[in-house]
């Protein structure tokens, strides 16, 4: 009887796996298939390594996404550089060095600040973000790729401080107890002892922080200027490869090479995400500190 | 011996978990440069009382004491000592083996850091003198860069007692150091006890009756969180003033 049972528990984990993983491929598999009659007239080459984006062009269209293929990147390197340091300090502190009393109060601002729709961080972007950056650079106006790496930053935050704090909360307390008794301050301990221990799991909440950060569209849409052309530097307006898809896809017409070059540029979005996500894996494969 | 300097005189202590007392009005003075041998049955609060030596015990949330502990002098609970600097004073050794997830060099090299020294050749040559004065320097010398992990648990427990001794503290507290070791590396252990003591004053809890009497100079015996009998090992073992300690150490209970 028992052994029924344990068979069917196990049946059942079983098949909701295979679901994730069904659903997983039938995503793949339409991008593909969506995607493919787009390359009966683009060259792979062109698609991917030219930057002319103007597929309504009456005389030529072109098909070119490497301008925002750079554009995603910048945005997402731009946020990582802000929001990993901040929010692993920030978990540090919570963890090891605050109070209780700074505790509870800032657990609850940072659920807050993860549950802040996009739309309304994009809004922050243009009325707030955006001058202070033109002020402090003096440009005309401030919608622009660092624009968006602070706002991705702030999405991507919550994610990093709650999950880095999970990890740096099941470092052993024999780990810190061990280094406080050789005369170690809260932060040597924090530092060198309990990073280094949960660095997988900090390592995880950073790669799932870039995940937000690499898929998020209605922020970047407002924030970023949208210009479809190869940024220079963080100064300049960008567009990025989520921006181009939400803001052409209502008005293609369909079963165009234009509709199927945008599902394109999901599947080019796709892949990215999971080859980051697999380097992520070998990353973490290869440097896991061993624990007991 | 040395009787003239009190290296840690407790006073009154009491020491809570919460609403739970573990410690009632223990009173003890440590001379420098002696071994004091702490014995209790499980539960009694030998650990407690040791932890409370170095403010260890401050990282348990929900912990109350009372009145007072002092090193040379100063009491260790005043308002605005810096725990750091008793900690570093104060070493510990743990009754469970905890090395850190890194190298056995950086084990040891750890505590150096730490306080500051950054002269790559004189880390290496404490954390050498810290391997040796712990008995384990022969059998790790040449796998220094080798995870701290793979050395079996005895060797684990010395580099723990490697990694105290670097930061060359003044008092050395030590739980249980050897419940996990094999004869061997506990008359290991012991031998180095002997030779530690001529350096520093240290505090070390046991579950072994023998081991006790064959290290301490003092020995204190707790039952259910009070100190029943505290004096010199071998008072304590040949003719104990009191009749409880007399059953505990002849084995009839505990
Ligand atoms: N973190 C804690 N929280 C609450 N109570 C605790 C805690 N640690 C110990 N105690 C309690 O305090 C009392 C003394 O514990 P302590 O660990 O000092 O005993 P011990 O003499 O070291 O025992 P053992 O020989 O088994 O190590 C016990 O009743 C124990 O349950
Ligand atoms: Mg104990």
């Amino acid at each position: 009887m028992a052994r029924i049972k344990e068979n069917m528990i196990h049946g059942l984990f079983f098949l909701n796996g295979l679901v994730v993983v069904g659903v997983l491929c039938g995503i793949f598999a339409i991008l593909v298939f969506t995607a493919a009659p787009a390359f009966k007239e683009i060259s792979i080459v062109e698609f991917l390594a030219t930057v002319r984006w103007n597929p309504t062009s009456y005389y030529k269209p072109s098909y070119g996404i490497l301008s925002m293929i750079v554009s995603s990147l910048m945005v997402t390197i731009g946020a990582l550089t802000i929001a990993v340091p901040l929010g692993i300090g920030t978990a540090a502190y919570l963890t090891d060095v605050a109070s209780p009393r700074v505790r509870e109060v800032a657990k609850p601002v940072i659920e807050i600040l993860a549950g802040i729709p996009s739309v309304v961080l994009g809004f922050l972007g243009i009325v707030l973000v955006g001058p202070i950056i033109a002020r402090v650079f003096g440009l005309p106006n401030g919608l622009n790729a660092i624009n968006g790496s602070v706002l991705l930053a702030v999405m991507a935050l919550p994610t990093i401080i709650s999950l880095s704090e999970d990890a740096l909360n099941s470092v052993p307390r024999s780990f810190t107890e061990a280094s406080y008794a050789v005369g170690a301050t809260k932060w040597q301990t924090v530092v060198r002892v309990k990073i280094p221990a949960a660095i997988s799991g900090i390592f995880a909440s950073c790669m799932l922080g870039m995940g937000r950060a690499v898929g998020e569209t209605m922020t970047v849409l407002m924030a970023t200027g949208c210009a479809p052309a190869m940024p220079r530097n963080f100064l300049d307006p960008v567009r990025t490869m989520t921006a181009s898809i939400a803001i052409e896809l209502g008005e293609v017409p369909y079963y165009t090479t234009h509709y199927y070059a945008l599902f394109g540029i999901g599947l080019v979005l796709f892949v990215i995400t999971f080859l980051i996500n697999m380097a992520a894996d070998a990353v973490l494969n290869k440097y896991q500190v061993k624990v007991r | 011996m040395n009787r003239e300097h009190i290296k840690i005189k407790v006073k009154d202590f009491n020491f809570f978990y919460g609403e739970e007392q573990a410690l009632k009005n223990v009173a003890m003075d440590i001379y420098k440069n002696e071994v004091i041998g702490i014995i209790g049955p499980s539960g009694c609060g030998k650990s407690t009382f040791l932890r409370s030596l170095n403010r260890m015990n401050d990282v348990i949330p929900g912990v109350k004491y009372e009145g007072t502990v002092t090193l040379d002098g100063k009491n260790i609970f005043a308002h605005g000592i810096d725990v750091v600097d008793i900690r570093r004073k104060v070493g510990m050794v743990f009754q469970k083996s905890n090395p850190f997830p890194k190298s056995v060099f950086d084990n040891v090299a750890y505590g150096l850091r730490i306080n500051g020294e950054k002269n790559k050749d004189v880390i290496a040559e404490k954390v050498e003198k810290s391997l040796m004065g712990a008995a384990l320097w022969g059998e790790v010398k040449d796998r220094l860069s080798a995870s701290a992990f793979d050395l079996s648990g005895g060797q684990q427990q010395r580099l723990c007692i490697a990694r105290a001794l670097a930061v060359e503290p003044e008092v050395l507290l030590m739980d249980e150091p050897a419940s996990a070791l094999d004869p061997t590396a506990t008359s290991k252990i012991e031998e180095l006890i002997q030779e530690l003591k001529k350096n520093y004053t240290i505090v070390i809890v046991t579950h072994n009756m023998q081991q006790a009497a064959r290290i301490s100079d003092y020995t204190a015996f707790f039952m259910m969180g009070e100190l029943i009998e505290y004096d010199v090992a071998g008072k304590v073992f040949t003719n104990p003033s009191k009749k409880i300690t007399e059953e505990y150490i002849t084995g009839r209970f505990g």
